[in-house]
């Protein structure tokens, strides 16, 4: 049975006790998880390659049977469900175009397929061009475009419907240039705040992720490490491959004991919200190059390692007692020559055996 | 040295690479950034001996080596696709340019080894490229180009294929590894904050043409034209159209006066520029020019806040370094230090003005 493709309201997507292992496989791709996502949301998976989120990614479009747990879209359940059947639009990393039709056909071709009124495609034809900024060229052969163009109708292509549960997005904007992924990434932003369209944004790239998400899911090794707005990500990573990976440079991850309620990292003391029970955990102390900040005088010397000036901030790498550790300078601040490093102590977070288990308390 | 003497190539009707003369010293990384159909690949295959330019001259160490065949010089490429043996072990795969030269035996050991342990391969030498991670696979493919010694090494968007993480690491890497190789390093990208990471010096090309050249901190620091200040930014550069009339600059749209005066300028169009970066909510100093808009969407990264809004109907973006959230369709204002606000003329070559701005 095939979902009714007349609402205009998007899914809400349940994914309960969800796993799945390839055949040929000794472990699981995707470990077991319980998931609730909100009709009209917009979600990135965001990971490294080999995380997990493509599976899971195929899993809600249908095209892979999960070996374990059910999909359910708006409480209905879809695992047994084709792509066909699920009523989803998807946009992968390359173009997916018809060559010898013209741009505003690519564009009709998923309309017409589903038989909507002729007035009706050319008007969301026409809306669907100007929102990419392809008026001009309606009536060119797709053929004659660039690899950027054609990618655009692509895009198009998965938003020119407005009665599908879902719009995923497969690392679509991985093939496009910076300038035009800015472009089509703020495009997608206005889209999503305008029709609130459920969606699903897949992607390696954390500038795309943390921008165009609600709420962004990080993935390692098959689990959903942590789900959060960019801020907690950024602010309270609960787990230290979170705060690694979201971040350029990433956050700084030091070795320390712990006395009481207190974290020491080379000698200096820092104030925690909670005593910790140091039960022969491995502590380590987290803070943000971004919170770091360089002086003459004040806090533990640093020994400067490199210098890297990338335009609008300097990032300073160095060793404190032997351990690696690098801060943001903004543009234009004059750095010490022997400089001093203090820690912005709320900004502390204190993880046992890789999991947040407390934050600074700030002075 | 490799030197590019008016290099010129036409293809079909077009011209595809239009007089570029370059120089590039041995030791020193020279970037090749623009966006895709640059000529960044075009000037490679040139360089590489793979393609001929229909005029124009190619020397290397004065020696001109545009007859000669690629054999007999001792380049190496490495692309965006991780090529590799997949039958071959890691080792095999580093060192089969060195087999092909019928380098001795003990040689290769001890030249592989250097060049594994430079890239940190030891590990996993006895393994197959399909058992390593995609970061680990383009490592094999570098290897073996540094493993030749090659005299000229060119790299074209070597990460682009690599996760975002991975490519941080690799960046970080690579400038102390090529200042090891000795070689005319070419590296093409279409990434700026690439470039920046990476240093050495930069080629800014567009439409096959070269539009500047020079230390890469300096191209991003003083563009010589407002092509190469807009290749050079990410996110992109904002600029808007004004009119000068008696020093005194206007928006041309909108005639909205800036408050800048610049008497040593002639009358005429001019396009105003600024990086993102260079928006500030606050006020800096008295002379602070003032741009105002209309917030169309809000990006919100966790630590920054990405503000695009039309100015004077153009399309803005301020990147500010905290959270901030602003309503679609509210006001923002945004101050711009005059240190940081470029002057094009209307052939989009930058004016020189700030040295004779009176405060």
């Amino acid at each position: 049975m095939a979902l009714d493709n007349k609402k205009l309201k998007m899914a809400s997507i349940q994914l309960q006790s969800l796993a799945h292992r390839y055949p040929s496989a000794a472990d699981y791709a995707l470990r077991s998880m319980q998931q609730s996502w909100n009709d009209g949301g917009a979600y990135a998976l965001l990971g490294p390659s080999g995380c997990g989120k493509t599976t899971l990614l195929n899993i809600i479009s249908g095209l892979l049977r999960p070996s374990e747990g059910r999909v359910l879209f708006d409480d209905f359940d879809v695992t047994d469900l084709t792509t066909e059947q699920r009523n989803i639009a998807q946009v992968f990393q390359f173009p997916v175009v018809y060559d010898t039709m013209t741009v505003a056909d690519n564009l009709a071709f998923p309309l017409r397929n589903r038989g909507i009124a002729k007035n009706e495609i050319e008007k969301r034809v026409a809306d669907t061009l100007q929102m990419l900024d392809l008026q001009g060229r309606a009536n060119e052969r797709a053929r004659s475009l660039t690899a950027d163009d054609k990618q655009k109708i692509s895009l198009g292509r998965g938003l020119v419907r407005t009665d599908v549960q879902a719009i995923l997005f497969d690392e679509p904007l991985t093939v496009i240039d910076p300038h035009l992924k800015w472009q089509l990434r703020t495009e997608l932003k206005k889209i999503h705040q305008r029709f609130q369209h459920t969606m699903i944004y897949v992607t390696h790239d954390q500038t795309e992720a943390l921008t165009f998400a609600d709420q962004v899911i990080v993935m390692y090794e098959g689990a959903v490490v942590q789900i959060g707005t960019p801020q907690q990500l950024f602010e309270t990573p609960e787990h230290t491959f979170v705060g690694k990976f979201i971040g350029s440079p990433g956050m700084n991850v030091l070795p320390c004991e712990i006395d009481g309620s207190e974290a020491v990292f080379a000698g200096k003391k820092f104030s925690l919200n909670t005593a910790v029970d140091n039960r022969g955990a491995r502590f380590e102390l987290g803070i943000r190059p971004e919170h770091i900040t360089l002086s003459q005088s004040e806090g533990m010397p640093l020994t400067v390692t490199a210098l890297e000036d990338v335009g609008r901030h300097v990032i300073v790498r160095g060793e404190i007692a032997g351990t690696a550790l690098c801060a943001l300078v903004k543009d234009g601040v004059a750095i010490p020559e022997n400089p001093c490093v203090s820690f912005d102590s709320a900004r502390i977070n204190l993880y046992a055996d890789d999991y947040r288990v407390g934050s600074g308390r700030g002075d | 040295m490799l030197e590019l003497r008016n290099i010129t190539r036409h293809q079909a009707e077009e011209v595809f690479l239009d007089d570029i003369s370059l120089c590039m010293q041995r030791g020193e990384l020279n970037i090749l950034l623009g966006p895709t159909l640059a000529g960044k690949t075009s000037l490679m295959r040139i360089m590489a001996g793979l393609d001929k330019p229909d005029s124009g001259e190619l020397l290397f160490d004065g020696v001109s080596v545009l007859g000669m065949a690629v054999q007999k010089r001792n380049v190496a490429m490495v692309y965006q696709q991780f090529i590799n043996y997949p039958s071959l072990t890691v080792f095999e795969n580093i060192a089969s340019p060195l087999r092909v030269a019928r380098v001795e035996k003990s040689q290769i050991n001890r030249q592989v080894a250097e060049v594994a342990e430079l890239l940190q391969m030891t590990q996993v030498l006895d393994r197959t490229p399909d058992t390593l991670s995609g970061g680990q696979q383009q490592r094999v493919a570098l290897a073996r180009a540094l493993v030749k010694k090659a005299d000229l090494v060119l790299l074209d968007e070597p990460l682009a294929n690599l996760d975002y993480k991975l490519r941080e690491e690799l960046r970080a890497e690579l400038p102390a590894l090529f200042a090891a190789m000795g070689a005319v390093l070419v590296y093409a990208t279409t990434e700026p904050t690439e470039a920046l990471v990476l240093g050495g010096n930069s080629v800014c090309l567009h439409h096959g043409r070269v539009e500047q050249f020079g230390s890469t901190l300096e191209l991003y620091r003083t563009p010589v034209s407002l092509r190469s200040a807009e290749i050079f930014s990410d996110p992109p550069l904002n600029s808007a159209k004004v009119e000068c009339v008696a020093g005194k600059l206007a928006f041309a749209r909108s005639q909205q006066q800036i408050g800048l005066n610049i008497e040593q300028i002639p009358d005429g169009s001019y396009t105003l520029a600024v990086r993102p970066h260079h928006l500030s909510r606050e006020r800096a100093g008295l002379d602070d020019i003032e741009v105002k808009g209309s917030v169309s969407v809000t990006e919100l990264t966790g630590s920054e806040t990405f503000v695009h809004f039309s100015m004077e109907d153009n399309s803005w973006v301020a990147l500010l370094h905290d959270v901030q959230n602003f309503a679609v369709a509210s006001t923002v204002v945004f101050y711009v230090e005059l240190q940081h606000l470029f002057l094009f003329d209307s052939d989009d070559a930058l004016v020189e003005w700030h040295s004779t701005i009176k405060s």
